[in-house]
């Protein structure tokens, strides 16, 4: 089995998740309780990564983080280091490509709260920012969790933008998927299989988890 | 029929040929990476001919009794190319394989050796030059010889090394520079046919593989960047 490939592939999937729990919290907040008009299309840029074929949106990343790109350009400048090929380049790849998967269940955890509890919070003076940490967070803690172990999933399970923009550099870009997909190509179906077998259980303990979670049969914190 | 990717652009010239001799044939070509037609043909796909882009695919195939033994025979040989887009600085005719060395290139972008034929060559060609051990760490891997080319076009890799017969596709021409790698540098990357076993009509595929070692399609393989063998 390739360790190598499945320790790449977790290390990758908690920073990920990390940076995604970091950018998802304010942005669902935002598309929940924000008033401006043309919110419908911040939501619909979130939710892109859903309907684009990860070919796509792997083809674009590369353009956008190559060196003859802005993007790319000042990554170099900044670092002096190139983002295509590279751990950093992939992080930024797998944080677009998940977005949907914090966001959304996010959104509909936020919605959920009874409005008159955030208002009472604000008229008993508690600022917006306390009553977000105090009031919001710890009612829609389900849907926080469901956000951040979908998208740690659904990056150990990334595929087809890795394929475009990681260059299946061992240790570096070359995750569990290249891997058993590099094995199959080498015809070694065997070794294909094991390393399968073992992201099968893990996908099926994961989905396991967050339906759990949904339906609150397990409470992972305490009620307070 | 399966056909391996780096045929797509001489193949339909050699079908047109080869229709407008037969007309009452019909033949169409789906192009992929031979490995995965491979196990599409394992598992029950409906090709009546596969041209791998190596010998070992149509070798297993006909060991497994899916393709016929006597059909398999060598229609052209890959040859590769260090490729660079037409803005590099890298001076290729001067420096040949050594222009991959400088420090302005971070990347070189080969198909997987593991499982591409023309990857494996790619490295084979390296080692053989003396460079590979100075080269390794700057090597990414396309998954095929198409998506390697793409690295490089994007900008993401500043030099791959691909299939000629992609160099001098008409769409990718005008676009960068190559130099060919010396044919000895590398084994010949010998491409295989074969009739499958489930074909449809196995006289019509005897037919078409015929037609692709007379002289007709030979001179277009040629004229798209492969050798062919004398007298196969």
């Amino acid at each position: 089995m390739d360790w190598q490939a499945i320790a790449l592939s977790l290390r990758l999937a908690v920073a990920t998740t990390a940076i995604l729990l970091a950018i998802g919290l304010p942005l669902a907040y935002w598309v929940v309780y924000s008033r401006r008009r043309w919110k419908f299309l911040v939501e619909a840029v979130v939710a892109l990564p859903l309907v684009l074929p990860p070919t796509v949106l792997g083809f674009y990343i590369l353009l956008a983080i190559g060196p003859r790109s802005p993007v790319g350009a000042l990554y170099s400048r900044l670092t002096g280091g190139l983002l295509p090929f590279s751990f950093n380049g992939l992080l930024l790849a797998s944080v677009l490509y998940s977005l949907p998967f914090t966001v959304q269940p996010m959104v509909a955890a936020f919605g959920a709260v009874d409005r008159r509890l955030i208002e009472a919070a604000w008229c008993l003076g508690v600022s917006r920012a306390a009553t977000f940490r105090r009031v919001i967070v710890p009612l829609a803690r389900a849907g926080i969790a469901t956000g951040a172990i979908l998208s740690f999933a659904h990056t150990i399970g990334e595929f087809g933008v890795v394929l475009m923009v990681g260059g299946n550099i061992a240790g570096v870009t070359r995750t569990v998927s290249i891997s058993i997909y590099d094995q199959v190509q080498a015809l070694d179906y065997s070794a294909a299989s094991r390393t399968s077998l073992l992201l099968l259980g893990f996908s099926f303990a994961v989905l396991a988890v967050v339906y759990a979670l949904q339906r609150r049969i397990w409470a992972i914190w305490p009620a307070n | 029929m399966a056909a391996a990717a780096d045929l797509e652009f001489a193949l339909p010239q050699i079908i047109r040929q080869f229709q407008s001799a037969n007309p009452r044939t019909e033949v169409s070509a789906v192009y992929g990476s031979s490995g995965n037609f491979y196990s599409q043909i394992r598992n029950g796909a409906p090709f009546d001919v596969f041209l791998s882009a190596d010998a070992q695919y149509p070798d297993r195939l006909a060991e497994e009794g899916l393709a016929v033994r006597r059909s398999r025979f060598t229609y052209a040989v890959g040859r590769i190319a260090v490729w660079v887009p037409a803005g590099s600085p890298l001076d290729l005719d001067r420096l040949q394989i050594h222009a991959l060395e400088a420090g302005s290139v971070k990347h070189v972008a080969i198909a997987n050796p593991q499982h591409a034929p023309y990857g494996r060559a790619a490295k084979a060609a390296l080692r053989s030059l003396g460079v590979y051990d100075r080269l390794a760490p700057k090597l990414v891997l396309g998954e095929n010889i198409a998506q390697t080319l793409e690295f490089v076009q994007s900008g993401a890799a500043e030099a791959g090394i691909v299939a000629l017969s992609l160099a001098m596709a008409p769409s990718v021409r005008g676009q960068g520079r190559y130099w060919e790698i010396p044919q000895d540098a590398y084994p010949p990357i010998r491409q295989e046919a074969a009739v499958l076993a489930r074909a449809r009509d196995s006289k019509a595929s005897a037919r078409f593989l015929d037609f692709l070692g007379q002289d007709a399609a030979r001179r277009i393989f040629m004229q798209y960047g492969f050798s062919v063998q004398a007298g196969s």
